[in-house]
């Protein structure tokens, strides 16, 4: 932008973290072991504080992932527009606002003009009806809509999430679900504000207040969809019937139950690289590490129902398990419950917070070729190290698997 | 501004897997600066050389061919460009020389990269693309007319939203094009500042 020279337009209205660079261990400065990292956070905080933006850098108490703490701010508002340059902007789409990932191009963009050009997506909506049974999650809900639909599923559309199970969710849930709505090939995913929505944002430091609050209110009740609104695609999926999911391959599309196997027509590229053959049982694959973290699943409820499995219980010998908190926030709110003694004494190693070893972040990866199972969103080839083999699944199953070594079903240890 | 784009004949270069991600096209490891060059050496670095820290090319993967070696365009599956948001894997293609990708569908955020920086994301059915590979020969990817074409003279149309195609003919910088709007930009702003005031935050003290 200085090159071509020109401005922010309104600096109030964007702002700036360090999350995927910055180092995740504890006691961290601006050293990474990201090549050039220490320059790309040198450079941002120069850049933003040239043009006046807020910068939640790393050592301010409010840093964290982009997409958990824009939330915790309320930033993120039932109704605003908000875009940031990566994928998972849509885990926002949670709050009712229309929020979606573009490239560095677009981001110039909007910081530029204050306006995005867009073409209209189509719209689509995924419908949950009944109840989730125990130990399956949001992340199980998501993994079983890829699976079923492809990971270009959701192609040409935005998606609303709804129904019973959707409605039952809460807030931290709602942005799981929509956090993967961009491993679906959708723009977006979004789900209607509620009384939920509203009461999870009251009080947070950049939403409305006062006459403000009500005003804002009276517009956001308006938002949701008519109920004989029409979408261009539906999807039903029965929640009731859904079991957790665990990701078999190099795709999240390539997902699965715990108590399944891998499929019969599995691309013979796919079985080379994650070194499982087809009909092999998924439960009871021996793992080397467990991570729980990401814009995924590193929230505060994220990480209870994890520490609820692992209260009391060792990992399994030899393992390495990393808890990577979601937002300086979320970390200090897990120990003021001390849920990081749980962690630490099951074996986990307590992070401070970023966006880690989800894809190399702060430089870091695991060991090449390791097993790993893995709450975050992209089980690519190489994602989280050379060779690394991604077994994607929701935090329950994530802490069940480091309890057995190996991928485990969570309902068998609750 | 992006080179502006006519038309590309070339060898196409097979890549016919499904969900191509951007983490294969450009991986983190292979993003070392602030900048937008010197990306294209490390292009699909994962599959493009053996062991994880060298450069010896490995001959199993198809761009290591050398009679893709001038290919300006990409021949894929499902979903081309799924993933990371990376700008950087755009970067990488159009900096080895790539005009055009073609395959059955696009992830959002990678097509629309393409557009900004010169690349066509072209987008034909399953039948098209293993027609194309089938034949081994040379295509020619015409924008105006929206046509692909082998020399025996089959010919396919694909799709594309018109202000891309405006843009990708001229090479048009889309922020230029929006500011030219500029007035009519603050005008919304200024009622929807009145009617949703909550969404204009004021300056931090």
């Amino acid at each position: 932008m200085a090159a071509a020279g020109r401005k922010v337009a309104d600096p109030a209205r964007v702002f700036a973290v360090t999350d995927h660079i910055v180092d995740t261990r504890p006691g961290r400065t601006d050293q990474t072991l990201m090549p050039g990292g220490q320059a790309f956070i040198t450079e941002t905080r120069a850049a933003t504080l040239a043009a006046g933006i807020r910068l939640f850098d790393v050592t301010d108490p409010d840093q964290g992932i982009v997409h958990v703490i824009s939330p915790e701010l309320g930033i993120v508002l039932p109704g605003a527009t908000l875009i940031a340059p990566d994928s998972h902007t849509c885990t926002q789409g949670a709050f009712g606002a229309l929020a979606w990932g573009i490239g560095s191009s677009e981001a110039e963009h909007a910081m530029a003009t204050g306006t995005l050009r867009l073409k209209k997506p189509g719209t689509m909506r995924v419908t949950f009806a009944g109840v989730l049974p125990a130990m399956v999650t949001p992340k199980d809900m998501a993994l079983a809509l890829i699976a079923r639909h492809g990971a270009g599923g959701g192609a040409g559309h935005a998606v609303e999430f709804a129904g019973e199970a959707v409605r039952a969710l809460d807030m931290e849930g709602r942005m799981t679900l929509c956090n993967m709505a961009t491993e679906f090939a959708a723009m977006t995913g979004m789900i209607a504000p509620d009384e939920k929505t509203f009461a999870w944002l009251a009080g947070r430091r950049y939403a409305p207040s006062g006459p403000q609050w009500e005003a804002a209110l009276a517009q956001w009740r308006m938002l949701a969809s008519d109920p004989d609104a029409r979408f261009d695609r539906e999807i039903g999926i029965d929640a009731g019937a859904l079991a957790p999911m665990v990701s078999w391959g190099t795709s999240p599309e390539q997902s699965a139950p715990i108590d399944g196997c891998v499929p019969p027509d599995a691309p013979q590229r796919v079985l080379d690289y994650i070194g499982l053959a087809s009909g092999v049982q998924l439960k009871g694959t021996a793992i080397d590490a467990a991570f729980i973290g990401s814009c995924t699943n590193s929230r505060l409820s994220d990480l209870r129902q994890a520490a609820s499995l692992l209260q009391g219980r060792r990992i399994a010998q030899g393992l390495k398990a990393i808890c990577v908190p979601g937002s300086s926030q979320v970390k200090r709110e897990a120990e003021a419950e001390g849920l990081d003694r749980i962690f630490i004494e099951a074996g986990f190693e307590w992070r401070e917070s970023g966006c880690s070893m989800c894809f190399y972040a702060g430089g870091e990866s695991f060991a090449p070729g390791a097993r790993v199972v893995s709450t975050t969103n992209r089980n690519f080839e190489s994602r989280q190290g050379p060779n690394v083999k991604t077994h994607i699944a929701s935090p329950a199953t994530v802490a069940a698997s480091a309890l057995a070594g190996c991928l485990a079903d969570p309902r068998e240890i609750a | 501004m992006a080179r502006p784009f006519s038309e590309v004949t070339s060898l196409p270069l097979p890549l016919l897997r499904d969900n191509v991600d951007t983490d294969q096209i450009i991986p983190s490891r292979e993003m070392k600066s602030t900048g937008k060059t010197g990306l294209a050496d490390g292009l699909f670095a994962g599959w493009r050389y053996i062991g994880t820290s060298g450069r010896e090319p490995d001959p199993a993967f198809v761009l290591n061919d050398p009679r893709y070696a001038h290919s300006a365009v990409i021949l894929a599956g499902r979903n081309f460009g799924c993933g990371s948001s990376r700008e950087h894997a755009v970067w990488a293609l159009a900096e080895y020389g790539f005009r055009a990708v073609i395959a059955e569908s696009f992830a959002p955020i990678f097509a629309g990269n393409c557009v900004r920086n010169g690349i066509v994301p072209v987008v034909l059915d399953a039948a098209a693309i293993a027609a194309i590979a089938g034949s081994g020969g040379p295509i020619t990817i015409r924008l105006a007319e929206q046509d692909v074409s082998l020399a025996d003279g089959r010919r396919w149309t694909f799709a594309i939203d018109a202000e891309a195609k405006a843009m990708l003919l001229d090479g048009l910088d889309a922020i230029d094009l929006t500011l030219r709007q500029a007035e009519r930009i603050a005008a919304w702003q200024g009622q929807d500042r009145a009617a949703r005031p909550w969404i204009y935050l004021e300056k931090p003290a």
